[in-house]
């Protein structure tokens, strides 16, 4: 939408941060959560597979089949090397929402005589709650634990949910709305102790924090590539081969790819790009995490600064460092997003359906939805500056500030009434 | 979502904002929807007494862009009416004049609601002020 009058009204909402920011280019990118761009130097390796190292890496018999086999393999060791996994435990897919189907529905043909149970939680992403539901109607039986207020679920509640029927227990290591990360490692205990099988979505997690597939007990873990300054399209599904050997049913049948797992041509030039992304995340993991850390951290002061009733959504301190997810009282999330539109950010209300339903991980916190309609989420990655943050937060303010002066709600709080015990006319909205 | 030029002149530009005084008795305001739904708007009319014609009209939107356009439009239309033509705006109207995609339709539904809402607002209050007085004017009679 270009709008150059109105973008010249919203820079003089701005004053005098507006000159200290003209440098930055708009529009800025603030959702590294739901892709990030590939890294430069993650392409430069990618380049030479799809023009002069073209082979399939299943053709045994000429050197062109040969060099894309090696460069296969050594993605694959790196792509290990990043989650502390042996290269042969790696499956290369098309992304994570296939490794989560491969995953659940591998190991619920696989172990079916053993048993038809499977726990996971109510704010794990659609890939594993789609697939969950489409076993429930092929006769299994799941259970959805609830998360507690900052988002994490209950140990307690996971033990009392396990039944011997119980086949697989999959939960996300880090949230893709708020950021927050599980109790992974006491989950994995859990598991081992009742010889159940663990699959986690560690999709955010992976490449911005240490995770490590053994020391946290991990069995299966889904990867993906874009999420890591990698390429769309490709993923990665850890299956551990020792203590215990995992055995999945593929969900592709065909040439018996990937220890026939995962049969397909393998996409070269991406898997090549997604060890290379892999790499450069494990050199540069602790740093990268820290600056994001300190710049999150930054843009979530000064917004407290600028404005009153913000509420962070999730735990503040399980939580992914470039991670923030904060609800703004009184003002609906798409309307906010309109006024920010030169920033990229995600909302989680969905003011787009006649339900209007918003976030269901927000509303899984037990948030109230008006503060699910009134939340944003930002994702912090590897080219975000604090000009940008200083951009950003000051621009937030100036329309937050805009849209709660045009806000009855805003008026009534501040009027003193509780808004929790008015009467709503809800019928038919 | 793409937005209508409409809809975005009126977000950025909202005709109206504000508050009457909810207690004057030439004052009728409409309070409709919920925040559960993401959707709160306060729509206040007022009527010239001589009149009958609505010389002022403001709101308050709690909504998506398409909610604070709504009923940004719906201020600018009821100025100038009189009650019973106010009560002739439908929400289809504001449908076509900010070019609404169908998901957006409740927005402006909501907006046809608050304009009822506070017009009906307006005639109990006046009900209730002629009844009022009546019997005040009683023991003189």
């Amino acid at each position: 939408m270009g709008r150059p009058a109105s973008a010249h009204r919203r820079a003089t909402l701005l004053g005098s941060s507006e000159k200290k920011t003209m440098a930055i280019k708009l529009p800025i990118y603030m959702d590294y959560h739901a892709t990030t761009p590939v890294d430069p130097r993650v392409l430069e390796a990618m380049l030479p597979y799809f023009t002069v190292q073209f082979g399939n890496a299943a053709s045994r018999n000429h050197p062109f089949g040969w060099e894309a086999e090696e460069a296969v393999e050594k993605a694959r060791k790196q792509v290990a090397d990043l989650i502390g996994a042996n290269a042969k435990e790696i499956v290369f897919t098309s992304g994570a929402t296939e490794s989560d189907n491969l995953a659940i529905k591998g190991v619920a043909e696989m172990y079916r005589e053993k048993g038809n149970h499977i726990i996971t939680c109510v704010t794990e992403h659609k890939a594993v709650i789609d697939t969950c539901k489409r076993l429930e109607k092929e006769g299994y039986r799941v259970t959805y634990l609830p998360v507690q207020k900052d988002g994490r679920i209950s140990l307690d509640e996971l033990r009392a949910a396990i039944t011997d029927k119980t086949i697989l227990i999959t939960i996300m290591a880090a949230n893709n709305e708020i950021g927050v990360i599980q109790p992974i490692a006491e989950i994995g205990a859990i598991a081992k102790e009742k010889g159940i099988l663990f699959h986690t979505d560690a999709v955010q997690i992976v490449g911005k924090v240490p995770f490590n597939v053994t020391d946290l007990g991990v069995h299966m873990a889904s990867l993906s590539a874009h999420k890591m300054y990698g390429p769309k399209g490709v993923g990665a599904l850890y299956v551990r081969r020792r203590n215990p050997r995992v055995l999945l049913a593929p969900i592709i049948d065909g040439g018996g790819h990937e220890r026939g797992m995962r049969s397909g041509t393998l996409n070269v030039p991406g898997i090549v790009g997604f060890g290379k992304a892999a790499e450069l995340c494990r050199q540069e993991m602790a740093t990268e995490g820290e600056r994001l850390r300190g710049l999150r951290d930054y843009l979530n002061d000064k917004l407290h600064r600028q404005l009153d009733e913000l509420y962070i959504n999730g735990s503040v301190e399980h939580r992914l460092p470039h991670n923030l997810n904060i609800s703004f009282a009184y003002v609906e999330g798409e309307s906010l997003l309109m006024g920010i539109n030169d920033v990229a950010v995600s909302s989680g209300s969905a003011c787009t359906s006649a339900s209007l339903e918003p976030s269901y991980v927000l509303k899984a916190l037990g948030a109230g939805d008006d503060l699910a309609h009134s939340s944003i989420r930002f994702g912090l990655g590897r080219w975000t500056t604090k000009e940008e943050v200083d951009y950003v937060a000051d621009k937030l303010t100036s329309v937050v500030t805009r849209l709660r002066d045009m806000s009855p709600l805003y008026e009534l709080a501040k009027e003193g009434v509780d808004l929790s015990t008015m009467q709503w006319q809800t019928e038919g909205h | 979502m793409a937005y209508s030029n409409k809809v975005i002149d009126h977000y950025e530009n909202p005709r109206n904002v504000g508050s009457l005084p909810k207690d004057d008795m030439n004052v009728g305001t409409g309070l409709v929807g919920a925040p559960e739904c993401g959707d709160v708007m306060k729509l206040q009319v007022k009527v010239n007494p001589q009149t009958g014609i609505i010389d002022d009209a403001k709101f308050k939107t709690f909504g998506c862009g398409s909610a604070i356009a709504s009923s940004s439009l719906a201020t600018e239309w009821l100025k100038g009416k009189t009650v019973d033509e106010a009560l002739a705006i439908k929400n289809t109207d504001i449908v076509t004049e900010l070019s609404l995609p169908p998901v957006k339709i409740h927005c402006s539904v909501l907006a046809e609601d608050a304009i009822k809402a506070a017009i009906a607002d307006y005639k109990k209050k006046q009900v209730a002020e002629g009844k009022t007085a009546e019997k005040m004017a009683q023991p003189t009679a």
